[in-house]
């Protein structure tokens, strides 16, 4: 199990690739992974930067937490929650979330679980700087 | 001792402050500690708590050398 904040830009299918790499060849049959990216529009707006904070401690703990309720909830071998945090560009991978199984179905349902448990309760607030340099707080999520 | 209040993102802005120290007074709630600590403003309705990092509900009991947070609503992913 693996859950990382990262202030400075990462390569998600890198991450992916190490991990992998690490468990035992043939344990597994199915990897689902999800990649979220900064896009360069919100809420109608274009935008040319975005601010993640974070509670250091809390979020890590978090993110802990709901890595244990699904591998409780589902056979899994393995799980993986990559997050950025400080200043993000339009383009730059926000968030990775990976979940190893044997089968696909535990494999789509966890990745799914960590996503939607991660958006609604792991402490991240969004600040984006908007094109004409206005700058607010996003309020809410968007639908999933 | 003592408790420490933590604000974060927009609340952070809106209080004006990351954080405060406050005496425990022994029979402190979370909703009473933002009355202590920020009494200019009445807490906001969608206001999120936690306590000693877990979430909690205005009503639930803090100590001293407790730290407590408020935020808004998470908007991470």
């Amino acid at each position: 199990m693996s859950v990382s904040l990262h202030p400075e830009p990462f390569d998600p299918w890198a991450r992916l690739a190490a991990h992998q790499a690490q468990l035992p060849a043939g344990s597994f049959g199915a990897t689902a992974v999800f990649v979220g990216t900064m896009r360069d529009f919100n809420e109608g707006d274009d935008v040319r930067g975005m601010t993640l904070e974070h509670y250091p401690g809390m979020t890590e703990k978090h993110l802990e937490g709901i890595v244990a309720e699904a591998r409780s909830r589902w056979p899994l071998d393995d799980c993986l929650i990559a997050h950025r945090v400080g200043p993000i560009e339009p383009g730059d991978p926000i968030v990775l979330t990976a979940v190893w199984s044997a089968h696909r179905k535990a494999a789509f349902e966890a990745c799914r679980y960590l996503m939607e448990e991660l958006k609604h309760r792991a402490p991240f607030w969004k600040r984006e700087t908007l094109k004409d340099g206005q700058v607010r707080w996003v309020e809410k999520n968007t639908e999933g | 001792m003592s408790i420490t209040v933590r604000y974060f993102a927009s609340l952070r802005e809106r209080v004006g402050r990351a954080e405060d120290q406050l005496d425990a007074d022994g029979n402190d709630t979370a909703g009473g500690i933002w009355a202590r600590a920020v009494p200019e403003q009445a807490m906001p309705d969608r206001v999120l708590i936690a306590i000693n990092q877990e979430y909690a509900d205005a009503d639930h009991p803090v100590r001293d050398g407790d730290e407590v947070a408020f935020f808004p609503p998470v908007t991470g992913g």
